[in-house]
């Protein structure tokens, strides 16, 4: 939740605060990890832990990946356009674009 | 509800005429029912409010652990225990997944926190009633959980992305709490006659109350009707409040309880059960500070904060001394 | 081993979980940080879980229908077998953490050798109960460590914990007459043996947490034989048993 968190309102830099991270977890059926949201820890060992205290009291993962919020890179907004919208034309990437009889057999 | 009376503007809802190009595009955006996400332009009043109800919502959270905390160590039964302390964490985590929302909004935690424990922030009045007897855990559950779950829900889909998935996580863990404490009333109820008189007692004290964790009625709010259309307020305070008495009432007859409001009856004509409105005196005074347990309940928090201090303070040290050892190694 | 003997034995196990659980779940909603009040809940919810099972099991082997909670609500101090370290008092976090500490060790070396016990429904309900109490320790030692090694304050309440918890470590592997059978009959551990390598791996994580373990080898007992408890176990019964002695015969 914390991962896009502004660094520009710097009133968190002043206390001795415990870092924010992020965190991901991969769950139980091989997927990939995926960001569960976000906790304090002083250091990356008790990220771990405190995430799996407050991440996985429901059974939820099988491993975990902890990441200090301020290392992450996010892409802004203002590039979504560019980013994103170029992929929408790219219709022969997705394989319902082709028309193959069905005498050619499963594909 | 557990963020009563945000305010927002104060101003009430500006006409699309009255607002800038970056103003009326994200009005459009908010229309569309797009999420705003935290590096968006947004403005200034809207994240300020933002942080004020999701603080609100926090704060109730971790205050609303002390009620229930209240009666963890005399739980009757080991099993009781373990289902009361779980649920007791969970709001932990639901304060902690809320202060990460709001910690989007360029806000930090240790700020909200001091925010509480001066006074300049609230939480939600009902924390400041006292549980007095085992079923009180039932009748927390049962009712405060209960009108909680009204306002969560449609807050799924709130306009900003992080508080929306917050509330999506919170809605999920939430699921057993109602029926948990449902499950406490129908054992008082149902029990000796000790027993059923505690769980009368309980829906007297907590009847009411609950009724006022919605608010006073909005109708006329500006405040209200900015929120409204930002969508960070889904429904009226009404709204939410007539649901709750029409999905409760029924609940309690099944127990055998009786509501405390001699008026409260089922209104063919409107489709829903009419009834007494709470005490807004009370409810005016609570939020001020004086309701039965504002003082015990800021005092424990202050003294779980400042007792905490070193804690916190050794392990971040001990963090930084480490990272230096690491660096120096290399 | 004879089933009055047995029973004695798993109530050790059971009134450890029972009381330490107890203990820690007085921290919900008054932790030094929001993920700390999450971790110890989950700690006490662990060992009210054992205490169901532990327990649980010591009512069928005493075979007059006592239940779990019959034995958690209704038996009074003296017949209370925890070791006297699980009933102090929380004190401040540094004294609640350094207990947990000591008794996490201690936990997850006689529950590793429970799994081989010869007793299968003990052997089980160990090898549940290591994989919680393993997780316990790895926090509780980081947490020790990163205290006794933080500030100056920190350390001084650690050093301070750790004074004052040190003679209650001896209790776990003084042996009486149960402990033995257990031993004899293939049910229980040598404790002799637990304790060499409770002493080593104490004093690693000491080293590493910059404190001092007292020289005094004076020992507190009288809690596992339930002969002289302290004074605070009768205080921490009246919450936990209150209702149940007040409304004997209700159903909760």
């Amino acid at each position: 939740m914390g991962i896009d968190t502004p660094t520009s309102d710097g009133n968190t830099a002043s206390r001795n605060e415990w870092p924010l991270w992020e965190i991901f977890i991969r769950g139980q059926h091989g997927l990939n990890h995926r960001h569960v949201g976000s906790l304090h820890a002083p250091d990356a060992e008790m990220a771990i832990k405190n995430a799996r205290d407050v991440y996985t009291r429901r059974n939820e993962g099988v491993s975990i990946w902890a990441v200090e919020a301020q290392h992450i890179a996010a892409s802004s907004p203002s590039d979504k356009g560019p980013l994103f919208e170029p992929a929408q034309s790219k219709v022969y990437r997705h394989p319902t674009f082709y028309d193959i009889p069905d005498e050619a057999g499963h594909m | 509800m557990y963020a009563q009376m945000v305010k927002s503007t104060g101003q009430g809802v500006k006409d699309p005429s009255e607002m800038t190009d970056q103003e009326r595009a994200f009005q459009e955006r908010i229309d569309r029912g797009d999420r705003i996400e935290p590096k968006d332009w947004m403005p200034e009043h809207y994240r300020k409010t933002l942080i004020r109800q999701i603080g609100q919502h926090a704060h109730s959270e971790i205050v609303g652990q002390l009620p229930e905390g209240n009666w963890i160590t005399r739980a009757p039964t080991l099993e009781r225990k373990a289902i009361l302390l779980a649920k007791v964490q969970d709001e932990a985590g639901h304060g902690l997944y809320l202060y990460c929302a709001a910690e989007t909004l360029g806000v930090s935690r240790d700020q909200l926190t001091e925010d509480l424990l001066s006074g300049k922030m609230k939480y939600s009045s009902i924390f400041n009633y006292p549980t007095l007897n085992w079923a009180d855990m039932g009748a927390v559950g049962w009712l405060v959980d209960g009108a909680a779950i009204m306002n969560q829900v449609p807050l799924q889909r709130t306009s900003y992305g992080p508080y929306a998935r917050a509330m999506v996580r919170i809605c999920k863990e939430e699921s057993f709490h109602q029926r948990q404490g449902y499950d406490i009333m129908m054992k008082m109820a149902k029990g000796t006659p000790a027993q059923k008189n505690m769980a009368q007692d309980a829906l007297n004290r907590t009847w009411f109350p609950a009724l006022m964790m919605f608010g006073p009625s909005d109708a006329e709010s500006v405040h209200s009707a900015q929120s409204m259309a930002w969508k960070i307020k889904m429904n009226s305070n009404d709204e939410l409040r007539q649901k709750f008495v029409n999905e409760t009432v029924p609940q309690a007859e099944f127990l055998g309880l009786t509501v405390p409001d001699p008026d409260c009856k089922w209104n063919e004509e409107k489709g829903g059960y009419d009834f007494s409105e709470p005490d807004w005196s009370e409810f005016f005074d609570v939020i001020k500070g004086n309701g039965p347990c504002n003082t015990e309940r800021l005092a424990a928090r202050n003294k779980a904060w400042d007792d905490g201090k070193w804690v916190r303070d050794g392990l971040m040290a001990h963090a930084e001394k480490k990272e230096a050892r690491r660096v120096a190694a290399e | 081993m004879q089933q009055d003997a047995l029973f004695e034995y798993l109530l050790r196990l059971g009134d450890n979980t029972l009381v330490l659980g107890h203990r820690v779940s007085e921290w919900c909603g008054h932790a030094p940080a929001l993920e700390e009040d999450i971790a110890l809940a989950n700690v006490a919810l662990d060992l009210i879980g054992q205490t169901q099972l532990w327990l649980g099991l010591a009512g069928e082997v005493e075979g007059t229908g006592r239940s779990a909670d019959y034995l958690a609500m209704l038996r009074d101090v003296w017949d209370f077998r925890n070791v006297l370290l699980v009933e102090q008092p929380n004190g401040d976090f540094g004294q609640t953490i350094m207990r947990q500490f000591l008794f996490d060790l201690w936990h997850v070396l006689v529950l590793d050798a429970l799994q081989a016990s010869s007793n299968t429904q003990v052997a089980e309900i160990a090898e549940k109960a290591l994989k919680e109490a393993r997780y316990h320790l790895e926090r509780s030692s980081d947490t020790v460590i990163g205290l006794g090694d933080g500030t100056v304050e920190s350390h001084d309440r650690m050093q301070a914990a750790l004074d004052l918890l040190w003679p209650y470590i001896g209790e776990f592997f003084e042996p009486d007459a149960i402990d033995l059978a257990a031993q004899e009959n293939g049910v229980g551990p040598d404790l002799s043996r637990l304790e060499a390598a409770y002493r080593e791996q104490l004093d690693r994580v000491l080293k590493q947490a910059c404190l001092t373990a007292p020289t005094d080898f004076f020992a507190h007992k009288g809690g596992k034989t339930g002969f002289r408890h302290s004074e605070h176990l009768g205080h921490l019964l009246t919450q936990m048993q209150w209702l149940q002695r007040a409304y004997p015969g209700a159903s909760w």
